[in-house]
């Protein structure tokens, strides 16, 4: 798809304001619609979009595959931390008045955006995966360099 | 009939007619695509609802993503489906089943835009959905209902200072979007342990999948 010019532009020109209105959507979660989960998968799906347009291994260029295996795990470690922080500090595991404990509930917004970058940034490496596995192998000329070209054949 | 209703009615209607057309059509594609717009109108649906924390979803997942994972899964399968038109009769009678126990199941759910339901009757969000309520019938000015808003909330505030949080905070202890209150702050174990069960689902995809075809090794982590 990536010789076709309307593709080209109209992804171009889309991708940008889906990153913006996903980064609106995580950092209005708890003021609006929307949160960390719907965050993470408009971010992901700009990605996927550029990866069908312009070929795996470009999106692959991009957002490499040991960073987002690597995100997936990096969101439930800042949803758990929030929790242990709190246990740390003295208060009940998910307690966000450990955040500022002389406001209480003006902590709570905030231990809620922490969370909610957590789950964006699990949701959003998570489906990444799920892109980069569902399509792995399915054109080779996507695929990245290999040493054994028998690598990019794929039900042998 | 009023004009919600005939909204209602109308986008339940083409619901109803992209879903059977997307079962029925042969060529992917367009399989992939009317389901995309089923999403679409549920949203919209929901937005009418106002559940428009249900219809973002509907929207981000239904509509965005999974259109998208489905289209990169159409380069595996091809564009044409095989046609077999054998009516599986346990599989409709369980469909069917299904389908009737959670009917069933809403018979106990409140009236839509019942008052008194739960959600509008439970002490700390009273103060909130007061805010809802888009006209007034009194036919008072917008400063005075946030008047009356602001002190009705403070109250509440007041009154529940031992159950909620300290009634000197910007948020009365819990933030305007219900929704992300109730998930985050009320159920926080449950979404943190939803945010577990996504990243176990990459991992095993990781592991089922990632080396079957093509090159195994190369460009992850494991």
């Amino acid at each position: 798809m990536k010789d076709n010019p309307i593709m080209r532009l109209a992804v171009r020109w889309n991708i940008p304001f889906m990153l913006i209105f996903a980064l609106y959507t995580q950092a209005h979660g708890e003021l609006g619609p929307g949160g960390g989960f719907q965050s993470g998968v408009i971010v992901a799906a700009a990605f996927i979009l550029y990866g069908l347009v312009f070929g795996g291994a470009e999106m692959r260029r991009v957002v490499p595959r040991w960073f987002t295996d690597l995100l997936g795990a990096v969101g439930v470690l800042i949803y758990a931390g929030a929790g242990v922080y709190a246990m740390a500090m003295g208060y009940e595991f998910l307690d966000h008045a450990a955040l500022m404990p002389s406001n209480p509930g003006g902590a709570e917004p905030w231990g809620m955006t922490i969370v909610e970058y957590g789950v964006g940034i699990t949701v959003f490496g998570v489906m990444m995966t799920i892109f980069n596995e569902i399509t792995e192998g399915t054109n080779p000329e996507d695929n990245e360099p290999t040493d054994d070209s028998a690598d990019t054949e794929y039900g042998s | 009939m009023s004009p919600t209703i005939m909204l209602d009615v109308v986008l339940l209607a083409l619901v109803i007619i992209a879903g059977i057309a997307a079962i029925e059509v042969r060529n992917l594609f367009a399989s992939v695509m009317l389901a995309s717009i089923y999403s679409l109108l549920m949203a919209c649906f929901w937005t009418t609802m106002d559940a428009v924390d249900v219809a973002y979803t509907e929207a981000a997942v239904g509509a965005g993503i999974s259109t998208i994972l489905l289209m990169g899964a159409l380069v595996l399968t091809g564009e044409t489906e095989i046609v077999r038109r054998a009516v599986h009769w346990p599989a409709l009678g369980a469909c069917m089943l299904v389908g009737a126990l959670l009917v069933y199941g809403t018979l106990d759910m409140p009236k839509f835009g019942d008052a008194n339901a739960p959600a509008h009757v439970h002490p700390i969000y009273a103060g909130f959905t007061k805010q809802d309520i888009r006209k007034d019938p009194s036919g008072k000015s917008h400063d005075d209902n946030v008047a009356a808003e602001k002190a009705a909330a403070h109250t509440e505030a007041e009154a529940h200072a031992e159950t909620a949080h300290g009634h000197d905070d910007y948020f009365h202890g819990h933030v305007p979007n219900q929704v992300t209150s109730v998930i985050v702050a009320y159920r926080a174990f449950d979404t943190l342990f939803e945010t577990a069960v996504i990243f176990t689902a990459g991992m095993g995809l990781i592991v089922l999948l990632r080396g079957r075809r093509g090159n195994p090794l190369k460009g992850g982590l494991l």
